[in-house]
């Protein structure tokens, strides 16, 4: 968005400073408001980061932690996790969980908002109900799914017995984990395809609609003809916003499985944490490093994003 | 299809996507006896309390904690970000563009790591287990999403509102104060609002900062029920119920400012 308004403001109007030249002036001031912010990036982004990097190029042990004095090992911990035999499975489970969430959640999410942009009663209030698993904290989700996914007292082994299917181990078997925590992560990101799709579709002109209807098109033909199409923009930026966000999820999977039994729903997320914080002999290093390996996929991505989101503002 | 049928349809869909939401409800109500029947009971007909009871009993102080951090996240979020949107939307900062960038890609950065690097840092420090260490670390979740909705907002204020200001010699200190910061009432409520409800959801920080100590907030508070080996699921589930309450009350009195939020980020920049 420009500013179309700030520059109708004359720059040398009646503001009484003679002498000092009114572009530095303007420059000092915009500057002193984005000061606070400066300095926050710096010590709360930057030196939090640094420090990853600098844990992630050290041999860091327990006692080296707390007192800072860890030899410089370069990219040890990197082999180390390369040659760890959880780092292609969890690489493997980082993409299948991420993938198959990003699949569903922008279906349904999509389906949904087509369904709920014909206006009918009720419409806008179920749409906002739509919002609350969105909005629980993430630990409230993924608790109630895991005693629905209980495997003696849960509501759904209870719901399949009667279709004669056999009680599943979601979460205790290596088979069904990945998917128990997938299934739980898609529940909690429909709302956000919803709504984002929702305002894309909002965007489409009505007459366009109007046109089809007239020309005799089928519900099926003008939503593959006209909707999807004129949404790629916005699924685009929906998709990967989604995929960046999915990339980082570590709650969800965390308090349902701990990415297991057997690592079986093991992610680079949670491996990242098992490593600093997750046994009692704390490995920072390969953590960090599988954590600075994490940031660089998520940058790609995110660099894929603010550059698609430029494209469709033009 | 009718509208009456497209009602029903939606009403169906809705209850559908909220079972979980309803099933934590029921199980929050049902008593430790029939916990394990099978099958399970689908409302809770000899309901007890008693989940509620181990609320009240042990985790005010979780709740309360909190709350405090929720609120203290809000107020650092908003004090950072609102001269940052502000200068970035009126006075065109040279590197306005560059920061904006670096703010954008800032929202990426997975939390875990930088629970990691906060770890690190916190420990050198000795402000591990505390309130504020836990309030500036989540306040990182909030501040770009805060700045980036500060500068659309701001950006849509007519010129001629802040030129008036500037006409009776208004400096940028009292203008921002005084003109835009009023009209920007409906960015400084979405904002607080996400602030609010990211700080009081966040289980990252909270788990390798704050997970120690008596500051502990509610997210482990449920954790620590989990992780128990006599899992109460009526009283995890009683406390969930109580942890959804800000946003089950944000979406009731706010619902529109939750919708603009969640789309701001993703569409609109």
């Amino acid at each position: 968005m420009t500013h179309p308004t700030t520059t109708r403001v004359p720059a040398h109007g009646p503001v009484p400073r003679a002498g000092t030249r009114p572009r530095n002036t303007e420059q000092w001031t915009a500057w002193a408001f984005l000061a606070p912010i400066g300095v926050y990036l710096v010590a709360f982004y930057a030196y939090p980061l640094y420090r990853n990097l600098d844990l992630s190029l050290r041999n860091y042990t327990v006692r080296s932690f707390v007192q800072g004095d860890a030899p410089f090992t370069g990219a040890d911990n990197y082999r180390t996790i390369l040659d760890d035999p959880t780092f292609w499975p969890a690489v493997w489970h980082t993409a299948v969980f991420t993938g198959v969430s990003l699949l569903f959640q922008f279906t349904f999410g999509m389906a949904l908002a087509v369904f709920f942009r014909q206006h009918f009663r009720l419409s806008a209030t179920l749409r906002a109900l739509f919002l609350v698993p969105w909005l629980l904290p993430l630990i409230v989700s993924a608790s109630t799914w895991s005693w629905m996914l209980n495997s003696d007292s849960g509501i759904i082994n209870a719901a399949l017995r009667p279709l004669g299917l056999d009680a599943v181990n979601w979460l205790t078997s290596p088979t069904w984990s990945l998917v128990s925590v997938t299934i739980a992560n898609i529940w909690i990101g429909i709302p956000f395809n919803l709504v984002v799709v929702y305002s894309g579709l909002q965007a489409i002109p009505a007459e366009i609609y109007e046109a089809a209807a007239l020309d005799g098109a089928t519900p099926w033909s003008t939503f593959w003809r006209i909707t999807f199409p004129l949404l790629r923009p916005v699924s685009a930026i929906t998709l990967l916003l989604g995929l960046i966000y999915t990339l980082k999820v570590f709650d969800i999977i965390w308090i349902m499985t701990k990415g297991g039994p057997a690592d079986a729903s093991m992610t680079l997320a949670t491996w990242s944490y098992r490593l600093s914080f997750g046994n009692l002999l704390p490995a920072f290093g390969p953590g960090a490093a599988v954590g600075n390996l994490l940031i660089i996929v998520a940058m790609i991505f995110g660099l894929l994003y603010v550059r698609t989101q430029r494209k469709a503002l033009r | 299809m009718n509208r009456t049928v497209k009602s029903a349809i939606g009403v169906v869909l809705t209850a559908i996507m909220l079972f979980p939401v309803y099933w934590m409800i029921n199980v929050s109500f049902t008593s430790d006896t029939d916990m394990r029947d099978d099958p399970p009971h689908l409302f809770p007909l000899h309901g007890t309390l008693e989940g509620y009871r181990a609320v009240l009993d042990q985790q005010l102080p979780y709740l309360s904690n909190s709350l405090l951090v929720a609120l203290g996240t809000v107020a650092v979020t908003l004090l950072l970000a609102a001269p940052a949107g502000y200068s970035l939307a009126r006075l065109r900062p040279r590197g306005g563009g560059v920061l904006s960038f670096v703010l954008l890609v800032a929202q990426m950065i997975p939390g875990i790591i930088m629970a990691m690097g906060f770890y690190a840092i916190y420990l050198r420090l000795g402000v591990l287990n505390s309130t504020a260490g836990l309030i500036l670390a989540d306040s990182t979740i909030a501040v770009p999403f805060g700045v980036l909705i500060f500068t659309a907002f701001m950006s849509g204020i007519p010129g001629e509102l802040t030129a008036a200001a500037r006409i009776d010699g208004a400096s940028a200190l009292r203008t921002f104060w005084s003109v835009i910061l009023p009209l920007s009432r409906n960015a400084v409520i979405t904002v607080s609002l996400f602030a609010f409800l990211w700080a009081w959801s966040d289980f990252v920080f909270a788990t390798t900062l704050d997970g120690g100590g008596t500051q502990q907030p509610i997210t482990l508070g449920i954790y620590h029920y989990i992780g128990n080996n006599n899992q109460q699921w009526n009283a995890i589930m009683a406390t969930a119920v109580v942890a959804s309450i800000p946003a089950t009350l944000l979406l009731i009195v706010a619902q529109r400012y939750v919708a603009a939020g969640v789309t701001a980020g993703a569409v609109k920049d």
